[in-house]
C-alpha cells in the first residue's frame, strides 16, 4: 500500500495549502520549494491544512479527537504537534482508505463476534465518514455541543464511550452500570451480541463499531510512521520515546548493554533529529 | 479456452522457499522445469534496498510483502456449528506472496524437531498408554524419522546459513549447546550471534535456577559465509527490521540470498511471475496429474501447463487448498473422522511473561529476527505427559526482535491505550521491558481441520478454504504449564513489575493479533493413507506425480518454528525424486 505515496517533502502541508489543486507533488516540488524558501519550511499550521479526504466537519472532530488520543500536554508531544490529523486524512484518501489489499466481498456479518475479525462492509473511509456524524449527534444530544467543542473533560467521557461502543447514558437500570461498562464483549468466549446488557445501547452501529479501534489505530501510526507520510513531524513520535527510525545498522553496539545508544534517529529521506 | 503451453517435465507451484529447493534439486537431473509464481519478482536489490525497506508503516503495519487478502485468503470459524467468516484482513498468521514467499520476510528461527516428535502417537503409547490421548485427539507418526532425515536437516542448515551452537555432535556433548537436542552429524555453518542483553539477563537466570541456555540458532549470518550453491550472505547488523521485512543487508537466509541467483543460472529452469496456479488437472483415471491450469496475469487469460511431475510448493494452506480443488486425496470429513486432504490442521501455541526494568537501557531498536537465548529443560522430551496431565511442551526464549514503535510498546498492565497516561508510559518504558517466551506444540483434532466454504468465493470464482479451528484443554494446559516454570525464572530477575499471557481455560480462537505464520497440517504425511494425505517421502498417495512440500505435512505441531523441518522435507523429498521416483515414476511406497 501506500506506492502511490510521493516523497515526503510533496505531502508537507505547507506546500499542498499553497498549491491547493491537489495536482501530482513531485512534479511541482522544485517551485514549491523556491516558492516557501523564507519561511523555513514551516508547514502550513494545522487550521489552515485543507484536507484531501476529510470535509471541514470531519477534520475538526479528528483534529479534537486526535488531541485527546495523545494528548499535547505533559513531556513529549501530542497528536497536534505530530501532525497525526494530516497523517490521517492522506491515509483515508489512499489505498487504506479504500480497504484496497482487503476481502470485501458479502456476505457480510458485521454483527459477528469481534474475535472473527473484521466484518464490516464498509472501508475505512466510510466508516470514518458515517461514523463521525454519529458521534458529532451523540454529543449534541448528550452535552450539548459539538465534539470540538466540549471541555477536555467531557470529549475524554466521549471517546470512553465510543470504546466501549456503550451510551452511558442509555437505559434506566442505573444500579447495574458499575459492572457493564467493563468489558467491551472481545475478551471472553461469549459470541457477539448476544451477552449484551440490555440497559447500554450503542452509540455505533455494527458495520461501525471498529471506528475508534480504527481511529486510535491511525493515531498511533501518525505519531510513529515515518513523516514521509505526513505525522511523526520532525519525527517528533521517535525522539520522544528514543527509537532510531530508519538508522537500521547497529552491530557496533549489541554487546554494549545497558549504555545508551548515542544517535538520534533519522527518516528514511535522511533528515535527522 | 485455456491457452496451451508445451509440456515441462517438472512444475513447481509457488517459489518459495520449498519450490526454490526443489528447483535447485531437480535441476541437477538435467530436466526442464518451470515455476509458477502468483506474486511479483523479488530480489535484494532494488526490493529490497535501504532507506525504503526500514518502513514500518509500509511493510510492518500494511504487509507490503505479503499476501493480500483481496486475491487470496481463507474463511475461518471455531466450531462445527460456527458461520465462517472471511479473513478480510491480515493479523493472526501473514502468507507471502512473490519470489522468496515468506521466506522474505521470516525471522529465521531454524530448529530441528525432537526425535520423538516425528513419532509421538508411538512414544505416547509406549510411554504412558493410549489411554492418555484425549479421545478427540488425532495424533500420529510422521513415518519418516529424524535418523533418516538428519542429513537433509543438515543440508538445509548448511544452504541456509545458520548461526548457532550445537549441543550433541554425534551423541558427544557440547557445552553452551542445547543439551536435549537430537545428535547432529556436525555443528552450525556458523557461530552464534553476538547477544541482546535481555537475552544475557534471561540466560543468567535460568543458568543460576540450574537450567540449561543456549543461543538459539537463526538464518541471520553472523559472519559471511558461502553455501554450497556458492551463493554469498554478509554478516547481519542487527538492524531491527527481520521479520516482516526483506533483508537489506543479504544476511538473511532466503531464497533470495541463497539460492535464487544460481538458480536462475540454470539453463533448463524457468519462471513466470503473476502467475497463480488454480488447479491441477487429473487424468482420467485420477491416478496422475496431467499438469496444472494457472491464471497468466499479463495476458489476461487461463493456461494449461502440461507436465510430468508438480510439486506443490504454494505453503501449506495453499497446497491444501490445491488439493481440495483438484480432487486430489479425499477430503477429509470430520463427522466421520475420514478422508485424509485437509486432516489435522493444527497452529503454535505460545506464551509469554513481560518484565519491566526502570534502570536499564535495552536499547529495544537493535535486535534480530533470531538474537535470543533459549532453554529446552521443558521440551517434548523432558516433560512426563501422564504426571503433568497433557501432551506437548515448548522451547523458552529471550531475545530482541526489534523496537518498532507502531507494532506496540509493552507497558504495565492496566496503562491506558490513549490519553495523557498512556504518552507518559510510553515515555517511560519504552527500552525498558523485555518478555520470556514459551514457543509450543498444538496438537491435532478431529474437529480441526481443512475444507472448502460453502458461501464465499475468491476472485477467480473457487470456493474458498475453510479453516475450523479453536484451542483445546490440552495444549492450553500446556501452556499454563509453561507459565508456571517461566514466572520463577522472571521473578528471580527482580524486575520492577511483570504481567504474563498465556491462553486460559475457555480461550477461544482470536484472529485479529499476529500470533504465528505457523500453520500447520492438511495433507499430513504418514504410513497410513486412511490418515495421511501423502506418503514419507511427501507423495500423494492417490496421484503419484503430485509431491506436497510445506508443513501442510506435519501430522501436528510441533514444539519449534516449522521451517527447520520444512527445508529437510523438502531435501528428503527431492532425493527420492531424483534417485528414486524419475528414473521409474511410480507410487514410492
Ligand atoms: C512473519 C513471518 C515470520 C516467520 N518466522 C519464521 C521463523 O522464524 N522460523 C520458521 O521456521 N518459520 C517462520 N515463518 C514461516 C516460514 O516463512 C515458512 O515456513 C516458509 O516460508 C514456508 O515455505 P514454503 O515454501 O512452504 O512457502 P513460502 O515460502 O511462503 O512460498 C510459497 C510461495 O507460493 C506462492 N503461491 C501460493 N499459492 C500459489 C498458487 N496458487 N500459484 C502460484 N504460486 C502460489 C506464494 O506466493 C509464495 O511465494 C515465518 C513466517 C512469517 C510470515
Ligand atoms: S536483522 Fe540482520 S538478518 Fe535480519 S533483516 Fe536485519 S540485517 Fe538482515
Amino acid at each position: 500500500m501506500s506506492s502511490d505515496v510521493p516523497s515526503t517533502r510533496d505531502f508537507r502541508p505547507t506546500r499542498r495549502g499553497f498549491l491547493q489543486g491537489g495536482a501530482a507533488g513531485a512534479a511541482l516540488t522544485g517551485l514549491a520549494a523556491r516558492a516557501r524558501a523564507q519561511d523555513a519550511a514551516e508547514p502550513v499550521p494545522l487550521d489552515q491544512y485543507e484536507p484531501q479526504f476529510f470535509t471541514a466537519a470531519e477534520y475538526a472532530f479528528v483534529l479534537a479527537a486526535t488531541a485527546r488520543l495523545i494528548p499535547s500536554e505533559g513531556d513529549g508531544p501530542g497528536a497536534i504537534e505530530t501532525r497525526v490529523p494530516v497523517y490521517i486524512d492522506l491515509q483515508l484518501g489512499g489505498d487504506f482508505g479504500q480497504a484496497a489489499d482487503w476481502y470485501m466481498e458479502g456476505p457480510f456479518q458485521p454483527d459477528a463476534d469481534p474475535l472473527l475479525g473484521y466484518q464490516s462492509p464498509l472501508t475505512p473511509a466510510e466508516v470514518y465518514r458515517q461514523a463521525i456524524p454519529v458521534v458529532e449527534e451523540f454529543c449534541q444530544n448528550r452535552m450539548g455541543a459539538g465534539f470540538a467543542d466540549l471541555s477536555p473533560e467531557d470529549q475524554d467521557s466521549v471517546i470512553k464511550a465510543l470504546e466501549q461502543n456503550k451510551d452511558p447514558l442509555s437505559g434506566s437500570d442505573s444500579g447495574a452500570e458499575d459492572t457493564e461498562v467493563v468489558e467491551s464483549g472481545a475478551g471472553g468466549g461469549a459470541s457477539g451480541g448476544s451477552a449484551e446488557p440490555a440497559t447500554s445501547q450503542p452509540i455505533l452501529s455494527a458495520e461501525l463499531r471498529d471506528f475508534f479501534s480504527l481511529l486510535l489505530q491511525n493515531t498511533k501510526e501518525g505519531f510513529f510512521a515515518d513523516p514521509m507520510y505526513g505525522g511523526n513531524y520532525q519525527m517528533q513520535g521517535w525522539t520522544y520515546i528514543g527509537f532510531t527510525g530508519a538508522r537500521a545498522s547497529f552491530k557496533e553496539w549489541v554487546d554494549k548493554h545497558d549504555v545508551p545508544y548515542p544517535l538520534g534517529p533519522v527518516s528514511i529521506s535522511g533528515e535527522r533529529a | 479456452m485455456a491457452r496451451q503451453d508445451p509440456k515441462k517435465d517438472v512444475v513447481i507451484v509457488g517459489l518459495g522457499w520449498t519450490g526454490s529447493i526443489l528447483g535447485m534439486e531437480l535441476s541437477k537431473e538435467g530436466v526442464e522445469i518451470l515455476a509458477l509464481e502468483r506474486g511479483e519478482d523479488r530480489k535484494t536489490v532494488p526490493d529490497f534496498a535501504y532507506p525504503n525497506m526500514i518502513d514500518e508503516l509500509k511493510y510492518g503495519i500494511r504487509y507490503g510483502t505479503m499476501q493480500k487478502p483481496k486475491n487470496s485468503t481463507v474463511t475461518i470459524r471455531r466450531t462445527l456449528d460456527e458461520t465462517a467468516l472471511p479473513y478480510r484482513h491480515l493479523g493472526s498468521f501473514l502468507p507471502g506472496d512473490g519470489v522468496g514467499g515468506a521466506g522474505v520476510h521470516w525471522n529465521g528461527h531454524t530448529w530441528r524437531p525432537m526425535e520423538n516428535e516425528f513419532r509421538l502417537r508411538s512414544y505416547v503409547e509406549e510411554n504412558w498408554g493410549a489411554e492418555i490421548i484425549p479421545e478427540d485427539m488425532q495424533i500420529q507418526d510422521w513415518g519418516v524419522t529424524y535418523e533418516e532425515l538428519e542429513p537433509h536437516f543438515d543440508r538445509f542448515e548448511w544452504m541456509a546459513g545458520i548461526s548457532g551452537q550445537a549441543g550433541n555432535v554425534n551423541g558427544e556433548m557440547i557445552e553452551g549447546g542445547n543439551p536435549f537436542e537430537a545428535p547432529r552429524s556436525r555443528g552450525y555453518p556458523l557461530p552464534p550471534l553476538q547477544q541482546t542483553a535481555d537475552a544475557e539477563m534471561f540466560a543468567e537466570a535460568a543458568r543460576a535456577m540450574g537450567l540449561h541456555p543456549f543461543p538459539r540458532p537463526g538464518a541471520n549470518a553472523s559472519e559471511a559465509y558461502r553455501n554450497e550453491y556458492g551463493m554469498q550472505l554478509g554478516p547481519c547488523n542487527f538492524c531491527g527490521f527481520c521479520e516482516r521485512y526483506g533483508c537489506i543487508n543479504y544476511s538473511k537466509g532466503s531464497p533470495q540470498t541463497c539460492v535464487l541467483d544460481a538458480l536462475k543460472r540454470k539453463p533448463n529452469f524457468q519462471y513466470k511471475t503473476n502467475s497463480e496456479v488454480l488447479r491441477v488437472t487429473l487424468a482420467d483415471d485420477g491416478k496422475t496429474a496431467t499438469g496444472v491450469i494457472y491464471w497468466d496475469e499479463e495476458a489476461g487469460e487461463e493456461v494449461f501447463q502440461p507436465a510430468d511431475i508438480v510439486i506443490l510448493g504454494a505453503y501449506s494452506l495453499h497446497n491444501v487448498h490445491l488439493m481440495l480443488l483438484s480432487g486430489i486425496g479425499q477430503p477429509y470429513d470430520p463427522a466421520t473422522g475420514e478422508g485424509v486432504t485437509g486432516r489435522n490442521y493444527a497452529y503454535q501455541m505460545n506464551g509469554g511473561t513481560s518484565m519491566f526494568f526502570k534502570d536499564v537501557d535495552f536499547n529495544p531498536f537493535i535486535g534480530s529476527g533470531t538474537v535470543g537465548m533459549s532453554i529446552d529443560d521443558y521440551a517434548i522430551n523432558q516433560i512426563d505427559f501422564g504426571a503433568e496431565g497433557f501432551i506437548g511442551g515448548s522451547y523458552i526464549t529471550a531475545g530482541r526482535a526489534n523496537g518498532q514503535p507502531i507494532r506496540g510498546i509493552a507497558l504495565p498492565s492496566g496503562t491506558p491505550g490513549w490519553g495523557a497516561e498512556w504518552k507518559q508510559g510510553i515515555g517511560e518504558w519504552y527500552g525498558h521491558s523485555m518478555s520470556i517466551g514459551s514457543h509450543g506444540s498444538n496438537m491435532s483434532y478431529r474437529d480441526v481441520y481443512l475444507d472448502l466454504d460453502p458461501t464465499y468465493t475468491d476472485k477467480h470464482g473457487r470456493p474458498m478454504m475453510r479453516m475450523t479451528f479453536n484451542w483445546k484443554d490440552n495444549d492450553i494446559r500446556m501452556t499454563q504449564f509453561m507459565k508456571s516454570k517461566i514466572e520463577p525464572v522472571a521473578e528471580s530477575m527482580n524486575p520492577d513489575l511483570m504481567q504474563s499471557s498465556y491462553k486460559g481455560d475457555g480461550a477461544m480462537y482470536d484472529v485479529r493479533p499476529y500470533q504465528t505464520t505457523h500453520n500447520v497440517g492438511g495433507a499430513p504425511m504418514g504410513a497410513d493413507p486412511s490418515t495421511s494425505a501423502i506418503n514419507r517421502y511427501l507423495q500423494s498417495w492417490d496421484v503419484h506425480n503430485v509431491f506436497v512440500m510445506g508443513a501442510s505435512a506435519f501430522p501436528q505441531n510441533i514444539q519449534y518454528n516449522p521451517t527447520g523441518a520444512v527445508g529437510a522435507l523438502a531435501y528428503w523429498a527431492a532425493e527420492a525424486i531424483r534417485k528414486d521416483y524419475m528414473p521409474n515414476p511410480r507410487p514410492l511406497v
